[in-house]
């Protein structure tokens, strides 16, 4: 099954309010997916810093030391912030793909989760209401975040299955269906170098698309191509730095509803996880066509 | 008039005293409150009373009516009416997907749009949808009417039985085995009824085009028989 939620804030007056509201819509949706949820969270971008966001199954001992550590082999300022079982490195961002290989090489049991200007990534298996609060995604800001709840079909129950998936910087899936053609199509992207952490579907799903942007292609222009090579079922939400985009396959049996105000779009598996959204009763509310990209940008 | 409100009282609880009512039922009024998108709003009533549902809901809403009259001030879910029995089921917004589904009676009212797989596999049901319908609505229908006043989606009555379907709007493309056919005096009257119970009066039964069975696949073709 699974559940999603999505909001993409217009009005930088509800920037402070984005992790609580985030954190009631997923709330919401816990019977769609009891077994993990994951978010993603896009705060403001600090001029000349990069973020990577990293997770440990022994973060007492993995991150005891890491700033110290990385600072060393990238000779340059770096700062830890732990949150349970996730840690957020900020490094100079010349220096961020040093650090990506220190940690990589020095500290095989970390896994890097994502990385970018403002994305933050916090995924684990539990009860979505108890991962939300594990993170304190409730006190989290800025302009937008995407949530999953995951009820799992095509892999194994672990951290890293859980969603969303990032496979680029500042890119996130999160994914309600099931793929029937991943197995090839991860060989073919393997194949122009793509890496792979997982036997997700939906990860393909992701570095599919980063592998289209990374041919120069934007996020909707990504997803339009999806709709020739993906097979199978799905109801996608996508963020990258600027952007907010939504597509459901065409038979389109997964549920789906945005909402826009003046003030913000949101996106809901159902209409329960948009009824405590500020100024819902008048927002414009519909459900999104098969087959067709939604996407905006700010 | 018993008002429910549903940020105070459980779903089970109200749908537990809906059930109770019986045929002569004095208690004939209710109002729901604060639905908020919940599921199985007002499922399985089985008996003449009015429940009026101040807000959007989600899956199943009015699933199994039997007599009542349920209108929802909002949008549904996913299986609005599924499997209704008789009784009338308006919705002021839209509606999900497979609204009305295997419904064998009854009228179910539309206001808005309704998405994909409306009245799948329908059985006796009248929907009328004042909106557009989305794709593969009407599959498998087996009796009863469509009555569409915008547009149809994609593959529209695919391997339907002996439902008849009225679209006033634009198909976008008919599904295996359904075909346009003639308006004859008989189908004008039948909308023309149905048109009058959905209180819609300001279209013409001329406006609207009928799709039904071509009756090619659904039958036995003696020249097929070495398929068998």
């Amino acid at each position: 099954m699974c559940g999603i939620v999505g909001l993409f804030i217009k009005n930088k007056a509800l920037e402070p309010r984005l992790g609580e509201l985030t954190a009631g819509m997923l709330a919401t949706m816990c019977e769609r997916g009891p077994d993990s949820a994951g978010f993603a969270v896009y705060g403001a971008p600090k001029s000349g810093k990069a973020k990577i966001t990293l997770q440990s199954p022994d973060p007492d001992t993995d991150f005891d030391g890491l700033a110290k550590a990385v600072e060393k082999a990238i000779d340059a300022k770096a700062k830890l912030e732990i949150k349970s079982t996730h840690a957020v490195l900020t490094c100079p961002a010349d220096k961020a793909d040093l650090a990506r290989e220190a940690i990589r090489a020095g500290h095989p049991s970390i896994r890097i989760m994502g990385s970018g200007d403002s994305i933050e990534i916090y995924k684990e298996v539990g009860y979505p209401t108890d991962v939300a609060e594990r993170f304190a995604l409730a006190k989290m800001t800025g302009t937008h975040a995407i949530g999953h709840t995951r009820m799992a079909t095509e892999s194994a129950v672990t951290t890293m299955g859980a969603h969303p998936f990032s496979t680029g910087p500042d890119q996130c899936l999160v994914h309600n269906g099931s793929l029937s053609n991943h197995n090839n199509l991860r060989r073919e992207l393997k194949h122009d170098g793509m890496t792979f952490e997982t036997q997700n579907d939906s990860e393909v799903a992701a570095a599919y698309l980063t592998w289209r942007m990374n041919q120069g292609l934007n996020l909707g222009e990504a997803l339009e191509k999806s709709l020739e090579d993906l097979d199978g079922f799905f109801t996608f939400v996508v963020g990258t730095k600027n952007g907010f985009g939504v597509l459901r396959d065409p038979i389109a049996c997964k549920p789906a509803v945005l909402a826009e105000t003046d003030d913000y779009v949101a996106f809901g598996s159902e209409y329960r996880a948009l009824a405590g959204l500020p100024g819902i009763e008048d927002a414009k509310v519909w459900e999104p066509e098969p087959a067709t990209v939604y996407f905006w940008e700010r | 008039m018993r008002s429910i409100d549903l940020e105070k009282t459980s779903l089970r609880e109200l749908n537990s005293s809906l059930h109770q009512l019986k045929d002569g039922t004095n208690e004939t009024e209710w109002e729901v409150l604060n639905p908020r998108g919940q599921h199985s709003v007002a499922v399985g009533v089985d008996a003449p009373i009015t429940v009026t549902i101040r807000g959007s809901v989600g899956y199943y809403c009015a699933g199994m009516n039997k007599h009542a009259t349920i209108v929802v001030h909002g949008s549904a879910g996913p299986g609005t009416a599924e499997n209704m029995m008789s009784g009338k089921v308006v919705v002021k917004g839209d509606a999900s997907q497979y609204a009305g589904a295997t419904g064998r009676g009854g009228l179910l009212l539309i206001e808005g749009n309704a998405s994909s797989r409306c009245g799948i596999s329908m059985k006796g049901i009248d929907i009328v949808v004042k909106g557009n319908i989305g794709h593969m609505s009407a599959f498998m229908a087996q009796s009863g009417h469509l009555v569409v006043l915008g547009d149809a989606g994609d593959a529209l009555g695919d391997s339907i039985y002996e439902a008849k379907l009225f679209v006033r709007g634009k198909v976008k493309s008919l599904g295996a085995d359904c075909i346009e056919k003639e308006m004859r005096p008989e189908h004008h009257e039948a909308l023309s009824a149905l048109l009058e119970k959905a209180g819609v009066t300001d279209v013409k039964t001329s406006e609207f085009k009928r799709y039904g069975s071509a009756r090619k696949l659904y039958t036995f073709n003696i020249d097929n028989a070495d398929a068998y």
